[in-house]
């Protein structure tokens, strides 16, 4: 049984991002350093393959606040980076967002892993209350947002990443479901 | 030792080129006694130099960063330790100044005041070196050679108030402060 009372067999069957793809995206918005937390959702579609990715350097954090204030420090000469976590960590990581993305208009770009979303389901209407405030506490401190959950969204993830160095602000990509290795 | 003459020592290894990132107190006098472009003075969230720095000392690999932190600030990042122990950048150079309590909040005491060991749990994260500075005379003595080492190393540097300068919030936090760093790190090439 699933937390939101499916049993396996009756899981919609829907499609998944492949982790592949993402990493090129990362790499052809110009992202250099990986600063992440192991996340359940992108752990094996992201996070395996980046560490063994020569083209990217990853950088691993104990607490993922941490790498708000890296990413935002390395902006300064123009050197891309995104902050990989879970909710959890995007959560523990509020006041540096504060701080150094909203009151210092500093480039953050984070790809956040949706952990306990069910995949035929908006965040918002997760059985998960951590899933479901994420976009509202978002949008209450002036976050950009996408959804990364069907293989068409990973297209927005250049731009994204382009506007958060040309606008200089925060912006967090949702990843809603498993990533596919390959 | 007075920390206004710790940071006049400091002064004298600070090359034109280095980034300094410092917090509080620290940081205030050292505006008013090295003023300089290169001089990180917007960290935003309490405990984020050493993170700040990290950043900085990666995406800069040819110049030094020295960070100037706060014992109370470095325990609200500990974690950090291990992340630049981790990631190992030889231009790191991490300065701890410790005078037991945090200063501008109040000066109430930090927890395990005159216990915690900021050398050895940076040598017990992975960093090269670390040694802690009781008086002026040792500091002025030794920080030529510290400087010099690979990083990333811990200085702890015990300090009483000094001199003190005044505390300029608005200006650390001013997009004016950050914009006056930005365009010396591009403009200025380093050593």
């Amino acid at each position: 049984m699933t937390p939101s009372g499916f049993t396996v067999k009756d899981a919609p069957n829907v499609r998944n991002p492949v982790g592949q793809t993402i990493i090129e995206s990362l790499k052809n918005a110009g992202i250099r350093f990986v600063v992440a937390l192991p996340d359940i959702v992108t752990s094996e579609g992201l996070l395996w393959p980046i560490s063994r990715d020569k083209q990217l350097r990853l950088i691993r954090i104990c607490r993922e606040e941490e790498g708000v204030s890296i990413c935002a420090a390395m902006s300064y000469n123009d050197t891309r980076a995104i902050l990989l976590m879970q909710q959890t960590g995007l959560m523990a990581s509020l006041n540096a967002l504060r701080a150094v993305g909203m009151e210092y208009r500093l480039p953050v770009a984070m790809m956040v892993g949706l952990q306990g979303k069910e995949v035929h389901l908006s965040p918002e209407k997760s059985n998960s209350y951590g899933v479901r405030i994420i976009r509202p506490v978002l949008d209450a401190m002036g976050i950009p947002h996408t959804l990364i959950e069907q293989p068409d969204d990973v297209s927005q993830i250049v731009p994204a990443i382009d506007d958060v160095y040309s606008r200089s602000l925060p912006h967090a990509l949702l990843v809603g479901r498993a990533l596919n290795a390959a | 030792m007075k920390r206004d003459r710790a940071l006049h020592c400091l002064k004298k290894c600070v090359n034109a080129q280095d980034i300094v990132v410092a917090v509080y107190q620290t940081l205030f006098d050292w505006m008013a006694i090295n003023p300089r472009d290169l001089n990180y003075l917007s960290t935003g969230a309490m405990g984020h130099a050493s993170s700040h720095g990290l950043g900085l000392a990666l995406a800069n690999p040819d110049r030094r960063v020295l960070i100037f932190d706060g014992d109370g600030s470095l325990l609200m990042n500990l974690g950090s330790l291990a992340t630049i122990a981790d990631a190992c950048p030889e231009n790191l150079f991490h300065f701890v100044f410790v005078n037991g309590v945090y200063e501008v909040n109040g000066s109430h005491p930090i927890p395990a005041r005159d216990k915690v060991d900021f050398c050895r749990i940076a040598l017990g994260c992975g960093y090269r070196y670390s040694q802690r500075f009781e008086t002026l005379e040792c500091l002025e003595e030794s920080i030529a050679g510290l400087l010099a080492r690979a990083g990333p190393i811990l200085v702890e540097i015990k300090v009483e108030p000094g001199k003190m300068f005044p505390r300029n919030y608005d200006y650390i936090h001013s997009a004016k402060a950050r914009q006056i760093f930005r365009t010396a790190l591009n403009s200025s090439p380093p050593t």
